[in-house]
């Protein structure tokens, strides 16, 4: 029976999913007991008219938008590399920056000029990760090393771009963008994440992407051996979380209305790396669930929301965020499943040899 | 229990998912006794040494010994050489960025003051003695597998142990190396050491060994001295086959030396590790690459497959001028390449069998074109069938097969692309009597009725005497001499090894 189960949870690969499932399960199950309510959906009409969905599972949803789409990057960066990009927050600054320059040149925010503050968003995303990457893959720097550099400097640069504190923006579009879209009752960044996660899904399932990218991350040199160009991979999955950086750069800076270089997407780095190792994926690289990083990420969005709810004061909520963090990420660990197994083991021998000994009776 | 028993084990059981490793098993080891510990690949020898050192947790049974009060619960490998068990892994387990000095000190030290100086004399002492061709600040990933293979066995060695394990020491080793290593074994013997001893070299067990334990599937066979077992009887005992059975497996195919169109052709080719060399090959030719470790053999092979960087050269593929700089141009061209150490350039450890088969067709079959699922099912189904390779299932992670199936897989990736060259170094190390011959059967198969032009490099020259109709003799780097027809025998290969006439 229990053999049959893990083999099914094999067979689905859930097994790696297991932890972060479980953790969901227990957070829900918490917030359950203390306070029903806390599961309550209502229909409100928002400020701008629209009639929209809210209640805390919208607001955590919504508000883990930027994270899940920034923690999807990471996982491949962190697969191919075996390392983390820690600069993800100040590039997707530098980003924000250029889409509130370019949608700033003009008097209103037009279709056209959104389209043009896209794709140049974009861009200088994945320019700015190209130049992570090609550190990373050409000069074989440790990733957390080589992002480090922008990492320190990012935010500066971006405020040189805008030249002012905090600029802002207003109108219709940013409206739909940051908030809902007139008629539609489900905040738009959650689209951007199922847009992200299915050109992600596409591209998987296209071409050999993830066959690739796991064999550079376990073992660069047979992968080389085997026709794969592990610099190439390398890079692609920084070009990949550049893109990523972008939209979650966008949905930000849509969401305030506003550009503050100093706050958009802050210590956003480290809860994408703690998004990746929750969804039980190994930050040295190698095989990898994106689906376990995007429940990591609402895992986390969940536990700060419920902490909130709790009127924990705010500098209490790392400390507790830290400790809920650190179980989870040791019961997904290497040693503790090893135990587990080793464990049923002995129960289920243990059973043998008493049933054995019976018969013998 | 023996009272001349260093080491007593009885009924150790090993679950795996999927897999009984160990079932009941019982093995004891005397004083002053090298025991050689015989199966097939996947038999579960390396568990069992695994078990005993605390790399796995036994499931059952009980660990006894000498010196130790009662069981002995062994949970980590420093333990177990704190109790006096000093153990060679079957995969080397050094660490290939520290130096060879630090390599043998490191975990030895117990809280001393460390004085890497006296070390690194001692190293030196130690290399010199054993004629190990490496410095003491040598890093230890710019050594050949074979010196790294040596380096594992002296440290185990200069420990004073009372168990030393050996799980396939030799498997990279020359008859030069393999008569030293002897020595030096029958010498510890003679100082009471107890020595377990794994290999697939049957003539090896035979010369050093004074019992045998034979595993089959995770159980025991039995434990024999070494008179009362002869060859077959042991060859039969490991496979579970009547003798009836193994007579048709000496006889493997027929050689083919006819020359006809050549296939791969290459002008002063060198690479950063290998001097320029001109060769060619004949389709549906079998040739290979002899001499000593160090002589250069892999890496002029490495070098055929862009392997490393090349730095000159031409070559010509079937008549055609092309350009081989790095792994994927040789694919293209149609040549495949089974490297000497599966552990650091073939597995990818922890995808699992299916993905490490398909992948060098799927690479060749580009980015864009991936298989579908049912494909890769049905291309893995066939190679885990043909090469007989022992995993729970194709999603088994590679890593957690026995070293012999490992290479089986490796062998069934570059099969699946049915290239027009394929290069073969060391296919069977570490794989079992048995199968050994199947593969020298497959590779004269594939040459000729696939015309396939096959290189195949191995440290038994037997092996490639059977196989090849033209072995290259390398020295210092250099390609010393050509051997065809009837100069293919041991002792001129070993003449022109040692710098005879020509
Ligand atoms: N870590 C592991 N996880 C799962 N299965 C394992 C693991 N290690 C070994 N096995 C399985 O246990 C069985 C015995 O393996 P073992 O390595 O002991 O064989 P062996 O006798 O040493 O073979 P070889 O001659 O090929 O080295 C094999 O079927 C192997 O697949
Ligand atoms: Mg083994």
């Amino acid at each position: 029976m229990a053999a049959k189960k893990s083999s099914f949870l094999k067979k689905s690969g859930l097994g790696q999913l297991l932890i972060p499932i479980t953790a969901l399960v227990i957070l829900l199950l918490f917030n359950l007991i203390r306070d029903p309510s806390f599961f309550s959906i209502k229909v409100a009409v928002n400020n701008s008219g629209n009639s929209v969905l809210s209640g805390n599972l919208i607001t955590i949803i919504d508000n883990a938008s930027a994270l899940a789409v920034i923690a999807m990057g990471m996982t491949l960066v962190t697969a191919a590399c075996g390392g983390q990009d820690i600069s993800v927050g100040a590039v997707g600054a530098i980003a924000g920056s250029f889409f509130v320059k370019i949608l700033k040149s003009w008097e209103t925010v037009t279709a056209g000029s959104m389209i043009l503050a896209i794709v140049v968003c974009i861009l200088t995303a994945v320019a700015f990760m190209m130049f992570n990457g090609t550190l990373v893959a050409v000069f074989k720097i440790q990733p957390m090393i080589a992002t480090l550099i922008l990492f320190s400097c990012g935010r500066s640069i971006a405020y040189w771009i805008t030249g002012s504190a905090t600029p802002q923006l207003s109108g219709p579009i940013i409206q739909a963008m940051g908030m809902t879209i007139p008629g539609i009752p489900i905040p738009t960044p959650i689209f951007a994440v199922i847009l992200v996660g299915i050109v992600l899904a596409l591209i998987f399932r296209l071409t050999n992407l993830r066959l690739y990218t796991q064999s550079v991350g376990v073992n660069q040199g047979a992968a080389r051996l085997n026709g794969i160009n592990p610099t190439a991979i390398k890079l692609l999955s920084f070009v990949l979380l550049g893109m990523c950086v972008a939209v979650a750069a966008m949905i930000g800076v849509c969401r305030m209305a506003q550009l503050s270089h100093k706050t958009l997407l802050v210590d956003i780095e480290m809860d994408a790396i703690l998004a990746v190792a929750i969804g039980g994926n190994n930050l040295g690289g190698g095989r990898f669930r994106i689906a376990g990083s995007i429940m990591g990420a609402y895992i986390i969005q969940m536990l700060t929301t419920t902490l909130y709810a709790m009127n924990v004061a705010t500098v209490n909520v790392k400390a507790y965020k830290a400790i809920v963090i650190i179980i989870i990420v040791v019961a997904g660990s290497p040693v503790i499943k090893n135990w587990i197994t080793s464990m049923t083991n002995k129960i289920r021998a243990g059973k043998m040899n008493t049933s054995a000994a019976k018969g013998v009776e | 229990m023996q009272n001349d028993a260093v080491l007593t084990m009885r009924g150790i059981d090993k679950q795996f998912p999927g897999t009984k490793a160990l079932n009941k098993v019982d093995f004891t080891l005397r004083k002053g006794e090298i025991h050689a510990l015989m199966g097939e690949n996947g038999a579960g020898k390396s568990t069992l040494i695994k078990v005993l050192t605390g790399v796995h947790e036994k499931d059952g049974g009980s660990i006894w010994v000498e010196g130790v009060e009662g069981e002995a619960h062994i949970h980590s490998p420093q333990e177990a050489q704190n109790l006096g068990i000093a153990t060679v892994y079957q995969e080397i387990t050094l660490c290939p960025n520290l130096t060879v000095a630090e390599n043998m000190f490191i975990g030895r030290t117990e809280g001393q003051m460390v004085h890497w100086k006296d070390f690194e004399k001692r190293t030196t002492e130690i290399l010199n003695n054993l004629g190990i061709p490496a410095r003491a600040k040598q890093e230890l990933s710019s050594c050949s597998l074979a010196v790294q293979q040596m380096v594992a066995i002296a440290r185990a060695v200069d420990m004073n142990c009372k168990v030393l394990i050996l799980d396939e020491p030799t498997s990279s080793l020359d008859d030069k190396e393999v008569e030293m290593l002897f020595s030096l074994m029958r010498d510890l013997k003679s100082r009471g050491v107890g020595i377990i001893f794994v290999t697939h070299f049957l003539e090896q067990v035979y010369e050093v060994s004074d019992r045998i334990t034979v595993l089959r599937n995770g159980e025991l066979v039995g434990e024999y001295a070494i008179e009362d077992l002869p060859q077959v009887e042991l060859v039969a005992k490991m496979m579970g086959k009547d003798l009836n059975d193994l007579a048709d497996l000496e006889q493997i195919g027929e050689k083919r030396s006819a020359a006809t169109e050549v296939v791969y052709e290459a002008e002063q080719i060198s690479s950063s590790e290998s001097k320029p060399f001109d060769f060619k090959i004949h389709k549906g030719e079998v040739n290979g690459f002899t001499g000593l470790l160090g002589s250069g053999r892999s890496e002029s092979v490495r070098a055929i497959f862009g392997a490393d960087r090349v730095t000159g050269g031409k070559v010509k593929m079937k008549g055609k001028d092309t350009k081989i700089s790095k792994p994927h141009d040789a694919m293209k061209a149609g040549i495949g390449y089974l490297p000497e150490d599966r552990k650091r350039d073939g597995i990818i450890a922890d995808l699992s069998v299916r993905e490490n088969i398909i992948l060098a067709l799927q690479v060749m079959k580009g980015f864009f074109h991936p298989m579908t699922k049912a494909q890769m099912e049905a291309f893995a189904d066939e190679y885990i069938k043909t090469l007989n390779i022992k995993t729970a299932s194709q999603d088994t992670p590679v890593g957690s097969l026995s070293g012999g199936n490992q290479q089986k897989v490796i062998l069934a990736r570059w099969l699946l692309t049915h290239p027009d060259y394929l290069i073969l170094d060391e296919p069977t190390r570490g794989i079992d009597v048995g199968t050994k011959l199947e593969i020298q059967k497959l590779v004269l198969k594939l040459a000729t009725e696939e015309n396939m032009s096959i290189t195949f490099i191995s440290s038994e020259i037997e092996e490639m005497l059977r196989t090849c109709s033209r072995l290259i003799v390398m020295r210092d780097r250099n390609i010393v001499g050509e051997l065809t027809g009837d100069q293919l025998t041991q002792a001129q290969v070993m003449k022109t090894i040692a710098g005879g006439e020509q």
